[in-house]
């Protein structure tokens, strides 16, 4: 269905896609991954000729895809973009009914098209045409996104890291949507993500992209069994340990669960700065190091409004209340130290000292409902 | 004719220099107003607006039956004029600190004038200085309307050349002017990106 | 002679200057519209030459009225033509730089979802840019209004008449109820326009972009 031959791209001296060839069957859903910079937007956006390569040919049905007009080649493929684009200034409706407007299809089809595909994802046409995309959830706007893609029902659909952008319980909704549409509709779907838990759940065939080049190209049960590369291991490696089975908790520590974005001030910061930086960043309490960068101690919001000074360092006001765990301190012992304390957070002590990264409630729930029900299929 | 010209341009800058002295500080004061006291905002800010939507030359001519011909009705026309950039951005640079700043300043014990001054207004100066930069290049452009109430600066020199239609003479008035508004625009806006750089 | 018989008696004046005076505004209205949305929408196809032009207006936009009437008397004489001139030009900075700035601000990931689902670059323009910049296009039509109708009361230096004829006349003569004349209606004329296009503003910004939501 999708053919490339050879294509390379490059942008001055930079490689971004080094003779790339792979095919793919219809109604197949491909997934291509690798980390950033791999080559795998390129990759997808060659395919509407949002990007046109240096070299190579690239064939759908059979047909060079540069002896097409791009506009028109364009409305037969679908395209749903991470940053979900919907028009903001068109309805729901409007917006899904975008490219068979521009095919010129008659009103009633556009209608009967919008009031089938609302139908697929559980949205009431009476309530949701009318509205506007900033009157609808994250979600909502992305199920539109995608719906939009569908609407001229072209055999092919391109997704950039569509779900990107999502809290993770509305991935996993979209991601089985997606899923189910695809089934139903049997369309080539062509998808770019960066998270391995997300291909290895979608996929029928997963293409591993590094460097431009592709590393390789298998199914998920495959891509497990046999990782092509030391890469691919890595990223496949916290399926591996989380066992995505009940029986797998014991093997799993501290680390596995902790957060490592974690903000960080000296002991010798000012209390101002402290503050400005939590109100930036919208949290309430700050970890605060050593000069050696072991660990002190937190600071809240509060002990600093009811006992700072204007100026004055923050070091007399940092406390040792949280509990700290060892990173390889095992997962259940950490989740007891947060459950008995009062703390809404645990740190993650390296064996120097420093901090690793912290244990919130939030990201215990989450490593909990896995350990009892496995991976949502 | 160079002496006119340098006086010309002397008294034009010191006309809008008083100005907009005043208008700083009558802004500013007007603009926290504006901020503490939740109902006069709108009311403060729409007479700001309304003082500049009114023509410029309706404004200094209703002013001139009130205070009469000459430099002090100009400075005062400027000063109504320059009003609205400095009070509007005041007043929204101090809206624009973040709460929690405010509450920590507050928690410490500060009272309403140190906030004001420990917290509030340097966290908002970039804002307000770009304000007086709008205001100013505005002013120089309008000063020059100053001749037709009997007020002194480069708009004497351009009014001769359009009565005598001499070119040169309007070009010798008009050029200082351009070049004063264009180099306090580019100077200001450069003092003011460090602001905000520091600023973050 | 009092304010109020002063009107009475010269009503017919005060109406055919301020008669004027909305044309010589409406006039150069259209005019600097018609100049700036296409070359604004040029600009944002061209960023290079961008910069410049916009400089160049910005730098237009610095001279005083005074001084360009000053020319335009010198260069087209006395007259409606040469303030339409000058006033048409005072117009374009503001629309320019709102059309440019308005479609430059359009979030990318909208012209990267248009142009991948198949618009032509004028499909894109016209069915996602331009509605979405248009709120700011029609901010600067509103500063370019109060603009001239301030800068249009100069006119009456130059002999084209409008609600600055009256001004005029009264500076000159130290005559009150003719600065009144003039200034009161200018003012106000002034203070609608600039209501009337707000509300403009208001409506035709599209329902979804009203609100909190950038």
């Amino acid at each position: 269905m999708i053919k490339f031959e050879n294509i390379s791209k490059s942008y001055g001296q930079t490689a971004i896609l080094k003779n790339i060839s792979f095919e793919i069957k219809q109604g197949e859903f491909v997934v291509l991954i690798g980390p950033s910079g791999c080559g795998k937007t390129t990759t997808l956006k060659t395919i509407n000729r949002l990007i046109e390569p240096n070299d190579g040919k690239i064939f759908i049905n059979g047909k060079d895809i540069t002896k097409e007009n791009p506009v028109e080649l364009r409305r037969t493929i679908g395209y749903v973009i991470q940053q979900i684009g919907l028009f903001p200034n068109m309805t729901v409706e409007q917006n899904i009914s975008v490219v068979p407007r521009l095919l010129k299809y008659p009103k009633q089809k556009c209608k009967e098209i919008v009031q089938d595909l609302l139908k697929l994802v559980d949205m009431p046409y009476e309530e949701n045409a009318h509205k506007y995309p900033s009157e609808l959830s994250g979600g909502q706007q992305q199920r539109i996104g995608v719906l939009r893609a569908l609407a001229a029902s072209p055999p092919i659909i391109l997704m950039d890291e569509p779900f990107g952008a999502l809290d993770p319980l509305t991935r996993d909704t979209l991601q089985e949507e997606i899923k189910q549409i695809q089934k139903k509709l049997k369309k080539t779907i062509v998808f770019v993500t960066h998270d391995m838990d997300e291909a290895l759940s979608l996929a029928d065939t997963i293409i591993f992209m590094d460097k431009g080049k592709i590393i390789q190209m298998a199914s998920p049960e495959e891509m497990l069994q046999n990782p092509g590369a030391p890469i691919i291991k890595s990223f496949l490696s916290k399926q591996i340990d989380n066992g995505s089975n009940g029986n797998g908790s014991q093997k799993l520590f501290a680390e596995d669960f902790m957060r490592t974005k974690v903000l960080k001030v000296p002991k010798t910061s000012r209390t101002l700065e402290c503050i400005k930086l939590m109100s930036s960043r919208d949290v309430n309490s700050l970890v605060v190091i050593n000069e050696d960068d072991t660990y002190l101690g937190t600071v809240t919001i509060e002990k600093i409004k009811e006992q700072g000074q204007p100026g004055k360092e923050i070091a007399d006001l940092v406390t040792a209340e949280v509990i700290t765990v060892g990173r390889k301190e095992a997962a259940q012992v950490a989740f007891d130290k947060l459950l008995s304390s009062e703390s809404s957070y645990v740190i993650v002590l390296n064996d120097n000292q420093t901090v690793a990264g912290l244990i919130t409630r939030t990201s215990m729930a989450k490593a909990l409902g896995e350990a009892l029900w496995g991976e949502v299929q | 004719m160079s002496g006119a010209l340098l006086q010309g341009i002397l008294e034009h800058m010191a006309i809008v220099s008083i100005a907009i002295l005043i208008s700083t500080v009558v802004g500013v004061i007007f603009g926290v107003i504006s901020y503490w006291v939740r109902f006069l905002d709108s009311v403060i800010l729409g007479i700001s607006e309304i003082l500049q939507t009114i023509p410029s030359l309706a404004l200094l001519a209703l002013l001139m039956i009130i205070f009469g011909l000459g430099n002090i009705t100009i400075i005062i026309g400027l000063v109504l004029y320059a009003l609205l950039p400095i009070v509007r951005n005041t007043y929204t640079g101090l809206k624009a600190v973040s709460p929690h700043l405010k509450d920590a300043a507050r928690g410490m014990g500060m009272s309403k004038m140190q906030r004001l001054f420990k917290i509030e207004i340097p966290l908002s100066f970039p804002l307000i200085f770009s304000g007086i930069k709008i205001a100013l290049v505005n002013s120089l452009s309008v000063a020059v309307m100053g001749v037709l109430i009997g007020a002194n600066g480069l708009g004497t020199i351009i009014y001769r050349g359009i009565q005598s239609r001499n070119m040169e003479t309007i070009l010798m008035g008009a050029i200082p002017v351009v070049v004063m508004a264009l180099a306090f625009d580019f100077g200001m806006s450069k003092i003011e990106k460090r602001l905000i750089k520091r600023a973050k | 002679m009092s304010l109020i018989e002063f009107s009475l008696s010269s009503y017919n004046e005060v109406l055919k200057n301020l008669i004027r005076h909305v044309e010589l505004v409406g006039i150069s209205i259209l005019l600097g519209i018609l100049i700036s949305i296409p070359l604004g929408i040029f600009l944002t196809r061209h960023k290079r030459m961008a910069g410049l032009v916009l400089a160049l207006a910005g730098t237009i936009q610095t001279i005083p009225g005074l001084v360009m009437l000053g020319f335009a008397l010198i260069l087209i004489g006395i007259g409606m033509l040469p303030a339409i001139a000058v006033l048409t030009l005072y117009a374009i900075l503001p629309i320019l730089r709102n059309t440019y700035t308005g479609i430059t601000e359009v979030d990318k990931s909208y012209t990267e979802a248009s142009r991948g689902i198949g618009m032509t670059n004028m499909q894109t323009l016209f069915k996602v840019e331009i509605p979405i910049a248009l709120p700011t296009i029609i901010t600067g039509i509103r500063l370019s209004t109060v603009y001239i109708v301030s800068w249009a009361t100069l006119a009456g230096l130059i002999g084209a008449g409008g609600l600055g004829d009256l001004i005029w006349t009264g500076l000159s003569t130290y005559n009150t109820n003719y600065i009144l004349a003039g200034a009161i209606p200018s003012a106000i004329l002034a203070l609608i326009l600039n209501g009337l296009i707000g509300l403009l503003e208001k409506i035709l910004t599209p329902r979804g972009l009203r609100g909190s939501r950038v």
